[in-house]
This record gives C-alpha cells, structure tokens and sequence, in this order.
C-alpha cells in the first residue's frame, strides 16, 4: 500500500470521477434494451400470449405493463422497474426474470472466473519465455501457436476439446453441472479451457511486448546493478510494470469472455446465463433476453470501472 | 565511376522494394481466398448442396478428399462454396463501419471540443456493451439471417475506427502542413480530407485487416447457433454446426471447416501485420 500513502486522496476523487462516468454509459445501456424490445414486431402482450391471444387479455396485459401511455413515459417506467430489480416475468418459465437470472449467473461468473485465471497462468510464463527468447525459436513457436489460437473460433476449440479429452479420452465430462464445488470444478474445467484459449492469447501478445518494453528501462537495469537477484527483478519490477496495460486489456476483453461464455455453455450444455439467453432466443422469451442483456452490460461496466480503480493502484500517475 | 554512384542510387530503392515476409504471405493466402470466393464451381468437385444417399458420411477418399456429411454431400466441396458467404461476410459487414467511422473519426479529431466530449462518452458507452450479447440480442429480434447480421455489426463497429482516426487526426492537423493548407485559405473539409485523412487513415486500415477475421469469426458463430447463415447454404459455421453431433464418428465434416476459419485468420492477420510494417504503424 506504501506506494499510494499521501496520494490516497487523488485516487479517491479518481474513483468518483469514473463512477460518474459510469451514467451515460448506464443510460445507453437502458435505451439500447428498450428500443430492443420495442423492435419486435406487434406487441409483447401479443408474444406473451401467443396464439390464443384475445383482444380483452391483450388490453390487460398492455395496461398492466404501461403500454397504453406514451413512449417516454413507458421508458420511466422500464427505468424505475429496472432500478427496483423488477425486470418482468419470464413467458417460459412464468418466473420472475430476476430470480431466474440470479440462478444461472453465478455459474457463468464461475466459469469465466476460471477461464481468466487459466488464461493468465497460461500467459504470463509462456510470455515471459517469449519475451527473453525474443526472435529465437522459442518465441516464434509460442507467437505462432497463440496466432492459430486466435483465429480458431469458440465454438470450434469447443467441439475438439469436447471430442478429445471429453468424448475419447473420457478425462472429463462432456457436459452439465456438479452438485458439490469440486465437482462443479470438474465440469467446468473443459469450457473454461476453451474460453481461456483465445483470451490467452489476447494477454500473451500484450504482455509480451510490454515486457520488452519494460525490459530495457533504466530502473531495470539499476535494479540488475544493485545486484537484486533476477528473479527478485522480473517479478517486483519486470512483470508489476508490464502488467499495467495488460490489467487495462483484461477488463476490455471481459465483455468478450461474456460473449464468448454464450457460445461455450451451449456447446458444454453448462447451465448458466449464456445458455439461457440462446434458450430465451428460441423460445422467443423476450424479457428474459432483455433482462440478461441489462445484467450482463452492467457488469461489464462494473468491470470496467474495477479495472480502472486497480490500474490506479497499480500506477497512481494514472489516477492524477 | 558511374558504376559505384548506381550502386549507391540504387540500394535505398531495391530496399524499399523487399516487402515484408508477413505482407507477400498474407496476400497470397487472401488473394486465393478470394479467387475460390468469386468463382466456387471451377474448384469444386460436386454440387455443394445435392444430396447422395449412396455416400453418406464416407470418410476422406480420392473421390471425396474431405469426406461427405449426413446427407451424402462432398464436405470439400461445401467448403468451397463456403468462401463466397464466408468472404462476402468479411466485407460487408466491416466496409460500412469503415467508411462510417472514418468519416466521424475524422471530423471529431479535427473539431475536437464538445464533439470531442460527446464522443468520448459514446464510445465509453458503446465499449461497454458485450459485443456479441449485442450482436446475438439484435439479431434475435430481427430475425435470424445475415443481413441483420450485417446492421448488429454496424451498429456498433464504427466506433472503433472513428477512434483510430480521431487519435491521428488530432495529431496531425498540429502539423506544419496542415498550418500551411490553414495560410492557403483551403476549407476545413479540403484540410481534413484531401490533406490529413491520406495520413491518418493508415492504423484504420490496418484495424480493417483484423476486423475481417473478428467479422469471419462472428459469423460462422451466428451461423453456428442457427442465428447467421442459414441452411442448407454452406457457411462454414453451419458446417461445424451439422457436423457436432458425428464428432466422434465423422470428424471431418465440422474439422475441415474449422482449418478453413483459422487459415482465413491467418491470412488477414498476416495481411494486417505486413501492412503494418510497410507503412511503420504501432500496433
């Protein structure tokens, strides 16, 4: 903590700065899911009720909802019921959409938790070889390796990890859910490795070239003259430098693995808040996919701000 | 004498001709991509979507190098027909965010101020939102298909070069040169088009080379969950997407399709760096 000390106070105007920021970035968010939803052809009492729809249920429900006021008047009040945590009731399931999202994030929050811990301890080693191999062969095998994994698309990596280490090899289960927490581990380790494919390669390339950028600066060199061990070197002053930007492309790429996350539970059959969502799409369940829409793009800018906090710390010139 | 002096003349020039390794590959690999694209029947051996009950999933012989599918279909032959939706995907959907966010990157670099600010907030705004929960979320609610693909995809992606171009604008109307069109009397709009846009556009375009694979990859994962492309056209997504459920016993419907994604990439990454390194970008 010794390096914010006295500066703890800029930090602190930083952060309100940045939630600040957060507004119009939360109003888009709102206008994007409303117009959505208005988008869909004829009106959501209508796909609420389907085919046996009758023009008296039809009212109601409008009525109900606040359909029969005005647009912007129907936008306050999709404001106020998101604020409230009222994000409707699923036609499919006839739940309340909250409760159903609350079910299934925490397994999507898992398996992305997973897939950016496997991504860094894949990263950050081989980043490190590439970085002092620099030009050799060791860092043109790994460059070239993590290029092909950039290019392989999700639901592909999906279907051959699916198929070699699930299907042949039997190593792990080729889809669901545990009951218990090691379990759950188990089972998500398969997608997890998929979403981390790709995402460690985004890391491999930033942090590489960071490192060398970082390599070659002077309090390197006089961390090498003052005899600290290389190890000591490479941790405290290589990597804690180069990883500033590497934090800042983590948080942006969160989105991403959300993304990412969608493709991959269907694939595995995971249970969690991407599956539902390609679920609410089939089965034209509209407020959940709205409501999903909304959770998953407020934690991404939740993240975003986290990220800005932690680059802050990490460099307090970045807070002034 | 005159030897030696052409020695000299004619090194800078002959080194200016060497194009980077990276750039001749990725041309190549795209150029191909693109012959197969505009002209599938001269590559492939069978009718891409005729059904042959008498070959269904066969694994690779000489007669069908890749296998055929569930149907009896030649896999190598869809595959080909495959770079026509696969390339035109790559095009249309990053070609208007192209022209659409150079036209407000440059304007925003130049104004500066409160288009500036506003800018700013839009792109904070437009960043946070996950991608393709935005892109599937569209999509679902204008149906399925890839023209909708294709307005999802625009929505959102002419941020990202109208901030490239922004950030080089800026730098560049502080030149001497753009001083001088300023002391010529020429007009904003000549200034910035005619004058800093040719210089600043550069890092857009390389952007555009890595958009287009991000745009493949896009696409295929649409047409993989039902929401791009839709059968029985053959889209390399769709492909995989038909293939899943034989993995174990004919794998090479969904691998083959797979190597063609990841050699698209290839290429247009390939192509993004040599263009990077021939006009000096920072990635």
């Amino acid at each position: 903590m010794q390096n914010i000390g006295s500066g703890s106070l800029p930090l602190f105007s930083f952060v309100l700065r940045r939630i600040l920021q957060m507004i119009p970035t939360v109003v888009f968010i709102l206008v994007v899911t409303f117009v959505l939803v208005r988008l869909l052809p004829g009106d959501p009492a209508s796909a609420m009720l389907g085919d046996r729809a009758i023009d008296a249920d039809v009212e109601r429900i409008n009525a109900s909802l606040g359909l029969d006021k005005p647009i912007p008047v129907q936008f306050l009040y999709f404001v106020k019921n998101v604020f409230t945590g009222d994000l409707g009731t699923s036609i499919a399931l006839k739940l309340p959409v909250t409760t159903i999202i609350m079910q299934r994030l925490p397994v999507t929050l898992m398996l992305t938790l997973m897939a950016a811990l496997l991504a860094l301890v894949l990263a950050v080693p081989l980043a490190f070889l590439a970085a002092l191999r620099r030009e050799q062969t060791a860092d043109a095998v790994i460059r070239g390796t993590f290029q092909v994994g950039l290019s392989m698309p999700v639901f592909y990596v999906g279907i051959l990890m699916l198929t070699v280490f699930g299907a042949t090899l039997k190593w792990f289960p080729v889809g669901g859910y545990g009951d218990t927490f090691a379990d759950r581990l188990y089972h998500l380790f398969l997608p997890a490795l998929t979403l981390a494919f790709s995402f460690s390669a985004v890391l491999m390339r930033n942090l590489r070239s960071s490192i060398i950028g970082v390599i070659n600066a002077e309090y390197v060199d006089f961390a090498r003259a003052k005899g600290l061990r290389p190890r000591i070197i490479m941790t405290r002053h290589v990597l804690r430098n180069a990883l500033i930007s590497t934090v800042t492309l983590f948080g942006l790429q969160i989105g991403t693995l959300f993304g990412g996350a969608v493709i991959t539970e269907t694939v595995f059959a995971v249970p969690g808040a991407g599956r539902l969502m390609i679920d609410s799409i089939y089965g034209r369940d509209y407020p959940v996919l709205q409501g999903l829409t909304i959770a998953l793009a407020v934690l991404v800018s939740l993240t975003f701000l986290a990220t800005d906090i932690f680059q802050a710390w990490l460099d307090p010139r970045v807070a002034r | 004498m005159s030897v030696a002096v052409e020695k000299i003349g004619l090194y800078p020039r002959l080194r200016r001709l060497a194009l980077p390794r990276t750039l001749i590959s990725g041309t190549i690999i795209i150029g191909v991509s693109l012959l197969i694209a505009f002209f599938p029947a001269l590559f492939a051996p069978y009718d891409p979507i005729a059904f042959d009950y008498k070959a269904l999933l066969k694994g690779p012989t000489l007669a069908h190098p890749f296998g055929t599918d569930s149907f009896g279909r030649d896999v190598l032959s869809r595959v080909i027909h495959a770079y026509t939706i696969d390339m035109q995907i790559a095009v249309f959907a990053t070609v208007g965010p192209f022209i659409f966010g150079t036209i407000v990157g440059a304007y925003v670099g130049y104004a500066g101020g409160l288009a500036e600010a506003i800018f700013g907030r839009v792109v904070d705004a437009v960043i946070t939102f996950p991608f393709l929960v935005l892109v599937i979320a569209i999509v679902s609610v204008l149906g399925p298909g890839l023209g909708n693909m294709y307005v999802a995809v625009g929505i959102v992606g002419w941020v990202f070069y109208a901030r490239l171009v922004a950030a080089e604008v800026k730098v560049q109307k502080r030149l001497d040169y753009a001083d001088a069109g300023r002391v010529m009397g020429y007009t904003p709009m000549r200034i910035v088009f005619r004058h800093l846009l040719p210089n600043a556009i550069t890092p857009a375009i390389v952007y555009w080379m890595t958009d287009m694979a991000l745009a493949i990859l896009l696409g295929s994962s649409l047409g993989y969950l039902g929401l791009g492309a839709q059968p029985p056209a053959a889209e390399w997504g769709v492909q995989i997407a038909d293939g899943k459920n034989f993995m174990s016993t004919a794998w090479w419907i969904s691998v083959f399709p797979g190597i063609a994604i990841v050699i698209i990439g290839l290429g247009f990454s390939l192509l993004g760096d040599g263009l990077a390194q021939l006009l000096r970008v920072r990635r």
